[in-house]
């Protein structure tokens, strides 16, 4: 045998052994990676898939007019100020007729929504007929009544309701009064102290809104620095300092960002607190060197034949980026765009410093509307004492990933779709 | 953008005598032997396209070409011939002004195309390269249909104002490029999905379709297969009929097969010019006929 030969032959095992070990120890990071997301997925679905189901009750309520304290149903003050919780509060008693002591019947009232009073003014508004008779009506329960139905048998006793409560609640369910289904007030409601009524429709608008904004200032500004930079930038030390600056931009924390945001924007122009527009000027200064970096990459990845061949026909500088470069960088572009805006979407720190952090009921309307946003409510909601927020605040998580992954998996359709092969 | 020379493959000819005459090599002949300081043969024509005296070019403080004065020709076909690095490409590349991307690259000398100064601060380079045309190494058509290729330049110079006009000239410069055959079936389908050898005509159908005076050409087929590169050879001598060409080539058979008058380069200096028969028959210079023999490619 060949000396050679041999030696390779000796060497052979360890050098395979060295790649099995380097195979296995891949796929351990592979394996603990997934796992980790596979347990945060679990533990988030888990807590979370209760909140978007709620529990309501069926009652006859009877619109009685002296009960409700209205004597001309078209006079919209009075169908505004009517007392509908005594409406309610009959309903109930009439099913426990019971319940005559003072804080037993508080405690049975409390198993309603606050809620509920304003349901039977919305249909009494939009029926004025109403009036007068009765109908059955689904109500909201409250939290802790909710809670109780979504726990299995045995855990029931974990939720905070009285023993009182809890066998009206049982004996409402043996009458089958008790319905469940999707909750709507999730996704059609404001923020609110009360679990039940809380949605995130605010935080989703919010969001909305302040990515429209980043997304109309830093993609252009991004991408417009981008193309300067590389196309038409004299290559001097002044150009060196602005792109070594751009990338310190990327490294700075964003909180930073945040008190930027406070004393220039507000302190200084005077801009009002928690609202969308000051959210999203902050994000884009956040956002910007990601669209940058990622836009000069895009331009650079450009072969430079092309912009030979562009040149050599006459075409100007200005030509030469317009028609060749920029179509050939845009998808690469837009990814970093996407992502920018996927990374600033998940952003919190910098806008609790401009106030978005503020406790608000109203659907904000326009950028100029105090709001707050997704990963802000999560953080609110974390902060709640009631136990439903719990699973409200996984109900948020979920709805927040499953937009950020609707948008990195545009990020990835775009490319695929926009790429051209040359 | 490449500054040094690729190191590209040594000619297939280059162990064979050239033009079936035996040379009397010289022996002691190598890269170092000295470059006569004027070139010899006949660099100057009378009446020429493009006049170019004491051109120097530096990259940086490295200087890549040593006062060259060469014409060109009208409707002549140049090749320009050397070992790699001897700035060949670099000279062609000061033609049309393709240098000024080069941020470190600068151009000293008179360069005239006809009565135009090329380096005039008055000329705008779009204008230029309008008047010269250039076609590259590698076939380099845009992501754009084979249409829309073609038409580019004549759009961007707003040469034609209808449809019916800008057709007739995409038709014109594939007929002229000897592709329209190929390709008039899809014209509107990627300039990218065609073989090697159509790509590089399409380029030049793209160069033409400007109208340019001069077609410069930085070896062309280098990257194509030999019946393609025959293609481009034969299109190269029609072309000459209506352009002034200037062609740089790694392939001495090619600049013989090719070109009217050779100008042999060597490491940036302009060593001789004569009549392609002249050359590769029977040069004046014996760096010359060393390179053409193959001693150093």
């Amino acid at each position: 045998m060949n000396k050679t030969t041999e030696k390779v032959r000796q060497t052979l095992a360890k050098r395979y052994r060295s790649e099995k070990r380097f195979r296995a120890f891949g796929i351990a990071s592979i394996t603990l990676g997934l796992l980790a997301l596979v347990i945060l997925f679990t533990d988030i679905i888990g807590k979370g898939h209760s909140a978007f189901i709620e529990h309501r009750v069926t009652l006859e309520v009877s619109f009685d007019a002296d009960v409700l304290q209205i004597s001309d149903v078209n006079d919209a003050d009075q169908v505004t100020y009517g007392n509908y919780i005594a409406a309610i509060r009959a309903a109930m008693s009439e099913q426990f007729p019971e319940v005559q002591n003072r804080s037993e019947r508080k405690q049975l009232n409390g198993l309603i929504s606050s809620s509920a009073e304003f349901e039977l003014r919305d249909m009494l508004r939009a029926d004025h007929s109403l009036l007068g008779q009765s109908r059955t009506v689904s109500l909201q329960l409250d939290d802790a009544a909710d809670l109780f139905f979504k726990a299995s048998p045995g855990k029931r006793d974990g939720v905070r309701v009285t023993d009182l409560q809890k066998s009206w609640l049982l004996t409402l369910e043996e009458r089958d009064l008790v319905t469940s289904g999707f909750n709507q007030s999730l996704f059609t409601r404001g923020d609110s102290r009360e679990p039940e009524q809380a949605g995130m429709l605010g935080a989703i608008l919010g969001s909305l809104f302040t990515m429209m904004v980043t997304l109309v200032l830093s993609f252009p500004i991004g991408v417009a620095a981008a193309i300067y930079l590389e196309e038409f930038a004299p290559k001097n030390k002044f150009t060196d300092f602005i792109e070594v600056n751009i990338n310190n931009l990327a490294a700075v924390p964003s909180i930073i960002f945040g008190l930027l945001g406070v004393s220039i924007f507000i302190g200084l122009f005077g801009m009002p607190r928690s609202i969308p527009l000051v959210g999203g000027i902050v994000l884009t200064l956040m956002t910007l060197p990601t669209i940058i970096i990622s836009s000069r990459a895009a331009i650079k990845a450009v072969p430079p034949s092309i912009r030979q061949a562009a040149m050599g026909l006459g075409a100007s500088n200005m030509q030469v980026v317009l028609h060749h470069v920029l179509p050939l960088a845009l998808p690469g572009m837009l990814t970093g765009a996407i992502i920018g805006m996927a990374q600033a979407l998940g952003e919190t720190a910098p806008l609790l410093m401009i106030g978005m952090v503020a406790f608000i009921v109203e659907l904000p309307a326009g950028p100029v509307d105090p709001a707050t946003v997704l990963p802000v409510q999560i953080f609110l909601w974390a902060g709640s004492p009631e136990q439903a927020f719990v699973a409200l605040t996984s109900a948020a998580i979920m709805v927040l990933l499953a937009f950020l992954i609707t948008m990195n998996t545009i990020a990835v359709l775009l490319r695929k779709r926009l790429e051209r092969r040359w | 953008m490449d500054i040094a020379q690729p190191l590209d493959k040594i000619p297939a000819s280059s162990s064979e005598p050239a033009a079936g005459k035996a040379i009397n090599v010289k022996e002691g002949v190598d890269q170092d032997t000295p470059v006569p300081a004027k070139p010899v043969g006949n660099p100057f024509v009378d009446d020429p396209k493009m006049k170019l005296r004491d051109v120097e070019v530096f990259y940086g403080d490295e200087q890549a070409i040593h006062g060259i004065s060469l014409d060109i020709g009208k409707n002549e076909v140049l090749s320009m011939i050397g070992p790699s690095g001897c700035g060949k490409s670099t000279f062609l590349r000061c033609l049309n002004r393709m240098n000024d991307t080069i941020d470190i690259c600068r151009v000293k000398g008179s360069l005239h195309l006809e009565d135009q100064d090329l380096y005039d601060p008055k000329l705008d380079v779009v204008e230029l390269r309008a008047r010269v045309g250039m076609v590259f190494q590698k076939p380099n058509p845009f992501p754009k249909s084979i249409y829309d290729n073609v038409a580019y330049g004549p759009r961007i110079h707003g040469l034609a104002n209808r449809r019916s006009d800008l057709d007739e000239i995409v038709e014109t410069s594939l007929q002229k490029a000897g592709l329209w055959k190929e390709v008039k079936d899809r014209l509107h389908s990627p300039g990218t999905g065609l073989s090697g050898g159509q790509q590089q005509r399409l380029c030049i159908a793209r160069t033409i379709a400007v109208s340019p005076e001069v077609i410069l050409m930085d070896e062309p087929c280098s990257a194509l297969d030999p019946i393609a590169t025959a293609k481009i050879e034969e299109l190269i001598a029609e072309l000459s009929e209506n352009f002034t060409i200037a062609i740089v080539t790694h392939s001495m058979q090619q600049a013989a097969r090719v070109s009217n008058r050779t100008a042999y380069f060597h490491l940036g200096k302009l060593v001789e010019v004569n009549d392609t028969e002249k050359v590769f028959t029977n040069p004046d210079h014996k760096l010359t006929e060393a390179y053409i023999t193959g001693r150093f490619g």
